[in-house]
C-alpha cells in the first residue's frame, strides 16, 4: 500500500489527554475541595452552609437577575443592529461593523472606570452637564452607576458585541437564494424576514443568548467595581472575597457547583433546541445575500446605531482621554489645565508598567496560537465525530464556560502549586488559565463555522485518498481561514481583559496589565489607569489589524 | 493551599495573644545594629535589584523608589504597591509555595509583621538609626521590624460642598441625616489602615456605632487611599476614614480637602518594615531598609508624603497639625492579629460587602 500513516489517531489522542489534564485537573480539584471539611473528612457541609446563608443566596440572586437583563437587552440591541449591518443598505454599515468589534477590545473592568467617571451620581461628567443644563441642586443626580441598573448597563455595554459578531457573522454566511427563492415566490420583504431570515439566524441568536448570559454570570471585574460602592454582592465578588484573608476555598469551590449545574442545562437545552434542525447553509457554492433597501429609514438607522455605539466607545472613552490628560478625573481637561503628569507617572515613575506589558502581550500572542489551533482540532472532532467519544471532548471543550474564572483560577492553583507541574509564580500556569478560559468560546465560534461548511467537501478529499489532517489542513482549514483568524483574535483581546483569573494566579514577577489597572483601581489612580488603559487599547487594535490583514480574500471561491 | 497558613496564622495569634504584649521575644537579644557602609553598598550593586511590597499611596511609593535609586545608583527597585490585606494574603500564598520575590515589605497592619515574626518569615536586622532613635514602641525588641512609616485616619469633607462650621466634628456628628448617602469609606477587609482604624473605633465607640453608619447609604470602597481621591473629585461630601497622608498630599496640591481630628480621637496608623528571611536579594533589601529609616528618610516621608515619623530628628512639616498636639486613639496590632476575622465578619454584616 502506498497509502501515507494516518496520523489523525494519535493527535486526536493526544488532544483528549491534553484536555483532559487542563481540565479534568482543576475542576477535579475544586469538587474534591468543595467536598471537603473542615476535618479533612467528606461532607456536604459546604453546601449546606452556601444554601442557608443569606450572604450566599442574595448574591445568587443578583446574579442571575443581571444574566438574565444582560441576555435580554444584548440580543435586543444586538440582533436588529447585526440585521441591520449585514443585511441593508444603512450607511456606514462597514465602519459600524469595524466599531462593535472595537469596542470589545475594551476590557469590561476598564469600561466600568469609563462609566464611573461618567456617571458616577455626584462626579460623573454626564450627571454634572445635567446639573449645569437644568440647574439641579449638588445632590440630585440623573444616573448612578452604583446600583443594580447601572451594573447591567455596563455589562451589556461590553457583551452585546459578542452576541452582534455572532448574528452580523450568521447573516453574512446566509445564502441569498434562499431569499431570492422567497421574494420570487411572491413574499414581501418583511415576509422573507419573518419566514426565512430570522429561522435561518435564530440557532445563532439562541447561542448569543447563551454566550451572554454566560459572560455576565461569570464576570468579575465590573461588579467588583460598581457593585461593591453600591453595598452588594455578585456570586462572583462575593467567591472573590471568600480567598481574602482567612481563604474559604472549600465554601468558594461549593459556591460555583449551582452555576455549573445551570449552565450544563442551558447547554443541554440548547442542543436539543438546534438538534433537529440540520443548518448546513455553505456548500460547494453560494450566492451573495442582497441587501434590503430601507429607504427614508436609512437615516434613523445610522442615527440608531452610532447611538448604541455611543454606549460601549463614544462616551467611555471620551471619559477616558479627558482622565488621562487631566489632574482630577471628575474636571472636563481644557487648554490651561491639560497636564502630562499622569503619562509621565504612568510611563517614568510607575514600576510595574513595562514588566506588565510585556507579561500581557506575550501571553496573549501565546495563547491565541494555541488556543486557536487546540479549538480547531476539537471542533473538528467534534463537528465529524472523528473518534469515538467524541462528546466528552466537547463537553470538555465546553465545561470551562461553566466556572467563574476566578474559581478556575483557584481550581488551576490548587491544581499546579504541587508535584509534578509546580507552575505557580511561572506566566505558564497564566497561559493555561488563558487557553482553559477562552477555550469554549474558540471552540463555539469554530464550531459552528464546521456547522456552516458542508461535509461533503472534506468527504470528496477522504474519497481521493487524503488522510483526515491532509483534508483538514487542505481543504477544512483555507475554507475556515476567516473563522480561525477571527478565533485568533478573540483569544487575543479576551486574554488581554481577562482578570479574574489572572487576579488568583498572579505574583509580583507575572504581573498582567489587568491586573495592574485593578490594582491602581483599588487605590483610585484613575489617571493612570486612563493611560494604561488607552495604551492597551492602541497595542490591541494594532495587533488586530495587522491580523486581519492576513485575512485577505477567501482563496476558495465559487466558480 | 491556605488552610496551613490559616492554622498557622490562627497559631501566631493566640500566642501573641496569650503573651498580651505587643511584640513577644522568641530570642535572647536582637543583632547587632549595622551601618550602611561601602561592603553593604557594593554587595547590594552586585544585586542590582529588589522588590519591595508596601500599601502606602503608590504615588508616594514610587516616589520613594526613586529617591532610594537616586542616592544608590546601579540599584532598580521595585514597587508592588497593594492594599495591605491584599498583600498580606498573596505574600502568605506566595510562602506557601516557595515563591520568594519579596524582599522587603511594610505593612499598614502592624498585626501582620507579629504573624510573619512567628511563621519565621522575617530576617532580624537592626538598622543603626534605629537602635539609636527610635523609640521602645517603634522597633520589635527581636529586632524584626521598626515603624517605617506613622499615619492617622481621620475624617475629612470636600470644602466646596460642605461650609467649615457645618462639617462633621465627631464620629458622633457622622451619624446626623444630613449626611445620608454623602459618605464614603474603605473597607477593613483590604486596608491594613483601615483594619487598624476599625478595631480602635469599634473598642471606643462600640459596633452600634458602625451599625448606624452602615445606614447612611455609605459608599464602600477598598483600599484607605481612595477615599480623599472620592472627596477631591467631588463624588462625595465627607469621608468616614482614610489615610491622613493622602488628604494632606491632595490639599497641598489644591484640591479642596479639609481634615478633621474627631474629638473622640482619632486612629493611630503604625506601619512597620521588615526584611524577608527568604529576600532573593538579601543585600539591597537590607541597604533599602537602613536608608529608609535614615532621619533624610524619614524627612522625605514627612515633606513629600505627609507621613508622621517615629524617628525624633525628622520634624512635621509646618501646614500639618503637630503630632503631638493630635488626640490619638490606642493602638492594639496584637488584639488585630487576633480578632482580625471576628472584625471583618462583623463588619460585613452591617456593612453587607
Amino acid at each position: 500500500m502506498t497509502r501515507s500513516f494516518d496520523l489523525s489517531r494519535p493527535v486526536l489522542a493526544a488532544v483528549t489527554a491534553l484536555l483532559a489534564v487542563m481540565i479534568v485537573l482543576p475542576v477535579g480539584w475544586l469538587l474534591v475541595v468543595s467536598l471537603t471539611g473542615k476535618d479533612g473528612g467528606i461532607t456536604l457541609a459546604n453546601f449546606g452552609a452556601l444554601f442557608t446563608d443569606p450572604t450566599f443566596v442574595d448574591p445568587l440572586i443578583t446574579t442571575l437577575i443581571i444574566a438574565c437583563s444582560v441576555s435580554a437587552i444584548c440580543c435586543l440591541v444586538a440582533a436588529p443592529l447585526g440585521w441591520l449591518v449585514a443585511r441593508t443598505d444603512m450607511p456606514l454599515a462597514r465602519t459600524i461593523r469595524t466599531l462593535v468589534m472595537a469596542s470589545l477590545v475594551t476590557p469590561p473592568f476598564v469600561g466600568a472606570i469609563a462609566w464611573e467617571m461618567l456617571a458616577a451620581p455626584n462626579s460623573g461628567l454626564l450627571n454634572q452637564l445635567w446639573r449645569i443644563m437644568t440647574g439641579m441642586p449638588s445632590d440630585e443626580a440623573l444616573f448612578d452607576i452604583y446600583s443594580l441598573g447601572g451594573l447591567i448597563f455596563v455589562i451589556s455595554c461590553y457583551t452585546f458585541p459578542y452576541v452582534f459578531i455572532l448574528v452580523a457573522n450568521a447573516l453574512d454566511r446566509m445564502p441569498g437564494e434562499l431569499e431570492d427563492a422567497s421574494s420570487m415566490l411572491g413574499a414581501k420583504t418583511w415576509q422573507t424576514a419573518r419566514l426565512i431570515t430570522v429561522p435561518l439566524a435564530l440557532p445563532v441568536l439562541l447561542a448569543g443568548a447563551l454566550v451572554a448570559f454566560l459572560q455576565a454570570l461569570n464576570l468579575f471585574g465590573s461588579p467588583a467595581i460598581l457593585a461593591i460602592p453600591a453595598g452588594f454582592h455578585t456570586l462572583t465578588t462575593r467567591i472573590w472575597s471568600l480567598f481574602q484573608f482567612p481563604p474559604k476555598p472549600e465554601l468558594a469551590a461549593a459556591a460555583s457547583v449551582p452555576l455549573l449545574v445551570l449552565t450544563v442545562l442551558l447547554l443541554r437545552a440548547q442542543a436539543m433546541a438546534l438538534g433537529r434542525r440540520g443548518y448546513a447553509v455553505l456548500g460547494g457554492k453560494y450566492g451573495a445575500p442582497r441587501p434590503i433597501r430601507l429607504g427614508w429609514l436609512r437615516g434613523p438607522a445610522v442615527a440608531l446605531a452610532l447611538f448604541v455605539l455611543a454606549m460601549p466607545l463614544f462616551l467611555p472613552y471620551a471619559a477616558l482621554f479627558n482622565s488621562a490628560f487631566s489632574r482630577v478625573a471628575s474636571r472636563i481637561v481644557g487648554p490651561e489645565t491639560i497636564t502630562l503628569h499622569n503619562v509621565k507617572f504612568t510611563f517614568l515613575e510607575l514600576s510595574s508598567t513595562m514588566p506588565a506589558l510585556k507579561n500581557t502581550f506575550l501571553l496573549a500572542i501565546a495563547s491565541a496560537t494555541l488556543g486557536a489551533l487546540l479549538a480547531l482540532l476539537i471542533a473538528y472532532i467534534v463537528a465529524r465525530k472523528a473518534v469515538r467519544g467524541y462528546r466528552v471532548l466537547g463537553f470538555l471543550a465546553t465545561a470551562p464556560l461553566a466556572i467563574p474564572g476566578i474559581v478556575l483560577g483557584v481550581g488551576l492553583f490548587l491544581a499546579y502549586t504541587r508535584p509534578p507541574l509546580a507552575l505557580y509564580g511561572t506566566l505558564w500556569i497564566l497561559l493555561i488559565a488563558f487557553v482553559t478560559i477562552e477555550l469554549p468560546a474558540a471552540y463555539q465560534q469554530l464550531g459552528s463555522a464546521f456547522h456552516a461548511v458542508h461535509p461533503e467537501l472534506e468527504e470528496a478529499g477522504r474519497m481521493l485518498g487524503a488522510t483526515r489532517l491532509r483534508t483538514l489542513a487542505d481543504i477544512t482549514a483555507p475554507l475556515l481561514r476567516s473563522a480561525v483568524i477571527a478565533t485568533w483574535c478573540f483569544i487575543f483581546v479576551a486574554t488581554i481583559r481577562e482578570l479574574s483569573a489572572a487576579v488568583i494566579l498572579f505574583t509580583s514577577e507575572t504581573k498582567v496589565l489587568s491586573v495592574l489597572i485593578f490594582d491602581l483601581k483599588e487605590s483610585g489612580d484613575v489617571g493612570a489607569i486612563a493611560v494604561l488603559s488607552l495604551t492597551m487599547v492602541a497595542i490591541t487594535t494594532v495587533v488586530i489589524a495587522a491580523a486581519n490583514r492576513l485575512h485577505g480574500r477567501p482563496q476558495i471561491r465559487p466558480a | 493551599m491556605t488552610r496551613k497558613l490559616t492554622r498557622r496564622r490562627v497559631l501566631a495569634a493566640s500566642a501573641a495573644m496569650a503573651a498580651g504584649s505587643f511584640i513577644t521575644p522568641v530570642r535572647a537579644a536582637p543583632p547587632e545594629p549595622t551601618r550602611i557602609t561601602p561592603t553593604l553598598i557594593e554587595a547590594a550593586k552586585k544585586e542590582g535589584k529588589f522588590s519591595w511590597y508596601t500599601s502606602v499611596d503608590l504615588a508616594l511609593a514610587e516616589k520613594v523608589a526613586k529617591a532610594f535609586e537616586a542616592k544608590y545608583p546601579g540599584i532598580t527597585m521595585k514597587v508592588e504597591r497593594s492594599g495591605a490585606e491584599r498583600n498580606f494574603q498573596r505574600i502568605g500564598q506566595e510562602f506557601q509555595n516557595k515563591i520568594y520575590n519579596c524582599d522587603v515589605v511594610n505593612s499598614s497592619d502592624a498585626a501582620h509583621l507579629i504573624v510573619w515574626k512567628r511563621a519565621r518569615m522575617l530576617a532580624p536586622f537592626v538598622p543603626e538609626e534605629v537602635a539609636q532613635y527610635f523609640p521602645a514602641a517603634h522597633k520589635d525588641p527581636d529586632g524584626m521590624f521598626a515603624s517605617w512609616r506613622i499615619t492617622l485616619c481621620p475624617i475629612a469633607y470636600n470644602t466646596k460642598l460642605v461650609k467649615a462650621e457645618d462639617a462633621p466634628k465627631s464620629y458622633a456628628d457622622l451619624l446626623d441625616p444630613r449626611w445620608m448617602g454623602k459618605i464614603v469609606k474603605a473597607h477593613p477587609g483590604y486596608s491594613g489602615t483601615i483594619m487598624t482604624a476599625t478595631q480602635q473605633l469599634s473598642r471606643d465607640l462600640g459596633w452600634p456605632w458602625f451599625e448606624k453608619l452602615a445606614k447612611q447609604k455609605v459608599m464602600q470602597v477598598q483600599s484607605a487611599t481612595e477615599p480623599p481621591k472620592k472627596l477631591a473629585q467631588g463624588e462625595r461630601a465627607v469621608m468616614a476614614d482614610g489615610g491622613e497622608y493622602v488628604v494632606e498630599e491632595l490639599k497641598s496640591r489644591g484640591e479642596p480637602v479639609e481634615i478633621v481630628y474627631a474629638s473622640e480621637g482619632t486612629p493611630l496608623i503604625t506601619g512597620p518594615s521588615a526584611v524577608m528571611a527568604n529576600a532573593p536579594n538579601p543585600n539591597a533589601a537590607r541597604l533599602f531598609q537602613a536608608w529608609s529609616m535614615t532621619r533624610e528618610a524619614q524627612q522625605l516621608n514627612i515633606d513629600v508624603g505627609a507621613l508622621r515619623s517615629a524617628h525624633p530628628q525628622a520634624v512635621d512639616r509646618a501646614d500639618m497639625k503637630k503630632f503631638a498636639d493630635i488626640k490619638t486613639l490606642k493602638e492594639e496590632a496584637n488584639v488585630v492579629a487576633d480578632q482580625a476575622d471576628a472584625i471583618k465578619a462583623q463588619y460585613v454584616k452591617y456593612f453587607k460587602v
